[in-house]
């Protein structure tokens, strides 16, 4: 027994290491969920990102349909990688709300011309302050809300084609 | 002579200062505030291709992964009141930063977590207590945020533990020195 209990250290100083060696050569990398999940939409009110096109308040969310908030901005490259995705769902019928986050209204009117223009309105977030009240750490983020502005689902980085059929299911079990 | 040491010391030198923005360039995409699709940082599995990712890397440019706006009034200006700059600070220096996730916001130099900086140091202008800031953070990305984890069913260890060794290491220190007192 005493013989085993000389190893110890040195099995516990190994386990250790290996952990260790663990971290160092794959780092952990973390997607963090806002837990507003379930939860009504935080209240704000955005001011319009765009010259001619209504800003966003979280009023509007609760108006009996579900619909997307997408949380974006002109200068995230994976949000034009999503920009087709989020046509498609908008020509499906689906209201898409845009948030675009620390953004110049002649960037935005760039990107909008370049990639389209799937948003009903889109409020503009110039110093975050949405976007961290709503629990989102990067751009893209899109929120599923349901008719009552509860938050229902949040898709983290951008909606690939293959993630568009079950935004749809989603949005058809909130309804 | 002289002319040919510095024609061959001239490039040399500047592929190395080349090397050094290429170094600086890459601390900024480590921070980026954007969800990449492939970054080393964010998604190993795909980036296991190594060479090609890392070249791709060192050509990204930093620019298109931040915006080309300035950086909030607070993020990095002091609060007039030092005593509330102090709070604000102290406060900073305990939530971690959503996109430079090893950092506190305090040392990050990601656009978001000078957001949350100027957020803070708003919010406590305005008469908040720093421990109602850190609950509504917590509230949105959960315990993660916070580098103060609270005390319960899953991290009791992390406070409990180091008391218990401390007591381990006392007692067998103690039976050491009464056998060789006694020896």
């Amino acid at each position: 027994m005493r013989k085993l209990l000389i190893w110890l250290p040195l099995g516990m100083f190994l386990i250790f290491l290996v952990v260790f060696a663990g971290g160092l050569i794959s780092p952990e990398s973390k997607t963090i969920p806002s837990k507003l999940i379930g939860k009504p939409m935080p209240r704000f009110a955005l001011a319009p990102a765009l010259p001619g096109k209504p800003g966003l308040s979280s009023a509007e969310l609760a108006n009996g349909q579900p619909h997307l908030v997408n949380v974006f901005a002109s200068w995230c490259i994976p949000c034009i990688a999503e920009a087709p995705q989020l046509r498609q769902l908008a020509e499906a019928g689906v209201p898409v709300y845009g948030i675009a986050i620390r953004d110049r209204p002649e960037d935005l009117a760039r990107f909008i011309q370049r990639n389209g223009d799937p948003f009903r309105a889109i409020g503009g977030d110039p110093n975050s302050s949405v976007q961290i009240a709503l629990g989102s750490s990067g751009v893209p983020e899109t929120f599923i809300v349901d008719g009552r502005g509860i938050i229902r689902k949040q898709h983290i980085g951008a909606i690939n084609p293959e993630d568009v059929p079950g935004i749809m299911t989603a949005l058809g079990d909130v309804k | 002579m002289r002319g040919h040491l510095q024609f061959i010391l001239g490039p040399g030198r500047g592929i190395i200062r080349r090397m050094v923005e290429r170094a600086r360039l890459l601390g900024t995409i480590g921070c980026a505030q954007s969800h990449a699709p492939c970054t080393a940082a964010r998604s190993p599995s795909p980036c296991r291709g190594g060479l090609f990712a890392a070249l791709l890397l060192v050509f990204a440019s930093p620019v298109l992964a931040d915006s080309l706006m300035p950086a909030a009034k607070y993020a990095d200006v002091q609060l007039a009141d030092p005593a509330q700059e102090k709070q604000a600070k102290a406060l900073m220096e305990t939530i971690r930063c959503l996109v430079c996730q090893g950092q506190s916001i305090a040392d990050s130099n990601a656009e978001m977590a000078g957001d949350m900086r100027a957020l803070i140091r708003t919010r406590i202008e305005a008469g908040e207590k720093p421990e109602a800031i850190r609950a509504w953070l917590i509230e949105r990305y959960g315990d993660w945020v916070s580098f103060k984890p609270p005390l319960d069913g899953l991290t009791w260890p992390l406070y409990l533990l180091p008391v218990a060794f401390l007591g381990l290491g006392i007692w067998i220190v103690s039976g050491r020195l009464k056998r060789r007192r006694k020896g």
